[in-house]
């Protein structure tokens, strides 16, 4: 895949001392939708802001497109898009004139037809008269999302993109970005949902107090991180895990009513389901009867929780990146 | 790669006067009902009874450019101020700092808008004045000139107020407790040579003389101070606030992060 953005070695310390960015590399691929996944204060927002302007990186290089984004600025911004976090924009403007206008900063000349085309997408045509501040927390949020595509960019940051919105409108804008993907526009997203990641993203970062802890493929890592968790009831309460199934990694419910696996990390989740076959083979040759099986793989929640969270978090572990 | 995007620094500069016309009321109304109120109570009824006149002219005559650049000024800082500090106050400067715009662009569309309001404005104030005095201009277009160097020149130095100030207070703090009282003791009302000593030597170091005496210079072809020194001044503080702003970009002192 052809890299987009490399950042390399990028260090941000505010000037109070809170070092925001220890040495971050990351590498973005022309054409593919990555999500950035991270607790609060974990980085995120301030990488958006070192690559499109906002923030003055203590160190480190950016470079979009092949080249230098310090050096090249003027021409390499035309081509990034951003929308950020937060509902910020002039909210006595009508939402036409807003859009036009991001374009016009841009340096474009004005094409009413692709701005109607935006505005259609985003359900904003009918919108287009009235003032933003008129409209509806999702709704701002897609003409903020709309004045980000009015110059046609190449790479598109969305920093939190469906904060605050319904469900349905939340879904709806999956849709749009997928659409964005198709049209050949790369998306670098930041989110809280995880679903959001799971449901779009072809790769996932995963980034903690300033440092990247892993970039993957998502379904690569969903399949080395992720666990299978059975939930086997018995239908005689155990005082032990019997000889027969101590080889699985099992554990028993303190009523003892109840067999828990948890296995399958980092075999994927066939393999889990798999073991578990094996597990309720054994269970039945050692005479052990059971009523029921509740069967389910990790979300990519749960490694993201595990990753930060567990007792393991790898404070320090290495970047494991696979080429997409 | 071109140093200056025209379409940008059209875009920012349009967006800003149609915010001055969106709040018309505030933005030209008001200045010009208070400096109307200004030439009806001075010029009208108390310039009235001042046979004698200052400096040879007609008292309401008289105050006109002094009445002119005291609006000019606060306006022109204002309008400037408040363009460039509500998108940093709300978020909306993101969109700013992400675009491939530099200084010049910003300074053309903010600093050029904020101007170009200050010149409508004294357009408006000077046909308003010609309802309650007569007055002359002996140079219109040194007149022309001179306001356009001054709004432009205190534009300059709002845009640098507006990325100065974090708090609505602090915006206003400078026009109300600095602009307002050096304009009034810097000759909009009297002359400076009215003055004994050795206030006229202190009243001497305050920039302001200089403006209003300029002005007047090109209304009635006599001042309190020499044209050029005026001129020169007045460019000096021009050049010094352009180069302020260049170093802020440059520096992204409370720009970026």
């Amino acid at each position: 895949m052809q890299p987009i953005l490399e950042i390399s070695g990028l260090t941000k310390t505010y000037a109070g001392g809170f070092t925001a960015l220890k040495g971050v590399d990351l590498t973005i691929n022309k054409g593919e939708i990555f999500a950035l996944l991270g607790p609060n204060g974990a980085g995120k927002t301030t990488l958006i802001g070192a690559v499109c302007g906002m923030v003055r990186p203590t160190s480190g290089t950016i470079t979009a497109f092949g080249e230098d984004m310090g050096r090249h600025w003027r021409t390499l911004r035309k081509r990034v898009g951003l929308v950020p976090q937060e509902l910020a924009t002039d909210m006595f403007e009508p939402v036409l004139r807003s859009v036009n206008h991001s374009r016009g900063l841009f340096g474009l000349a004005p094409n009413p037809a692709l701005v109607e085309d935006i505005l259609k997408a985003l359900s904003l045509w009918e919108k287009r008269g009235e003032q933003i501040r008129n409209l509806s927390g999702g709704m701002k949020r897609r003409v903020l999302i709309a004045k980000a595509l009015a110059h046609e960019p190449e790479l598109l940051f969305l920093d939190e993109p469906t904060a605050g919105v319904d469900v349905e409108l939340r879904r709806d804008m999956w849709k749009q970005i997928a659409l964005l993907r198709e049209r050949g526009t790369t998306v670098i997203l930041t989110t809280h949902y995880i679903e959001e990641a799971e449901e779009m993203a072809d790769r996932v970062g995963i980034i903690r107090k300033g440092e990247i802890l892993m970039v993957d493929e998502k379904a690569a890592m969903m399949e080395r991180l992720g666990r299978t968790e059975a939930l086997i009831s018995l239908a005689q309460p155990l005082a032990e895990v019997p000889a027969g199934i101590a080889a699985f990694p099992v554990t028993l419910s303190e009523d003892g009513r109840t067999v828990v696996y948890r296995g399958g990390g980092g075999e994927g989740a066939s393999a889990g389901t798999a073991e578990v076959a094996e597990l309720t083979k054994a269970l039945t040759r050692a005479g052990i009867d059971y009523t029921a099986i509740d069967i389910h793989e990790s979300s990519l929640e749960d490694i993201f929780v595990n990753l930060l969270e567990g007792p393991d978090a790898p404070s320090s572990a290495p970047v494991q990146e696979t080429a997409a | 790669m071109s140093l200056f995007n025209a379409r940008s620094a059209w875009t920012i500069y349009r967006q800003e006067l149609m915010r001055a016309f969106r709040t018309a009321m505030q933005s030209i109304l008001a200045p010009v009902l208070t400096t109307t109120l200004y030439f009806v109570v001075f010029g009208a009824a108390i310039g009235g009874q001042m046979k004698s006149g200052v400096d040879g002219l007609n008292y309401g005559a008289f105050i006109v450019p002094g009445l002119l650049l005291l609006t000019i000024l606060g306006e022109s800082v204002s309008n400037a101020s408040f363009g460039i500090y509500m998108p940093r106050f709300t978020g909306a400067i993101y969109e700013l700092l992400s675009a491939p715009v530099g200084v010049a662009e910003t300074l053309v569309g903010f600093v050029g808008a904020a101007a170009t309001k200050s010149l409508i404005l004294a357009a408006i104030i000077l046909a308003t004045a010609s309802f309650f005095v007569d007055y002359s201009i002996a140079h219109p277009v040194y007149a022309f000139f001179f306001v356009l160097l001054v709004s432009a020149s205190f534009s300059l130095f709002g845009f640098i107020l507006g990325i100065w100030a974090d708090s609505f207070e602090k915006l206003t703090i400078v026009p109300l407790l600095i602009l307002t009282p050096l304009t009034f003791l810097g000759g909009t009302f009297y002359s400076i040579d009215m003055l004994p000593e050795p206030w006229r030597q202190v009243a001497m170091a305050n920039p302001v003389v200089y403006l209003v005496n300029g002005l007047r210079w090109t209304f009635y072809g006599s001042s309190d101070v020499p044209i050029a020194l005026s001129l020169g001044l007045t460019l000096l503080f021009l050049v010094l606030c352009v180069g302020f702003i260049t170093w802020i970009f440059k520096s992204g002192w409370r720009l970026r992060t």
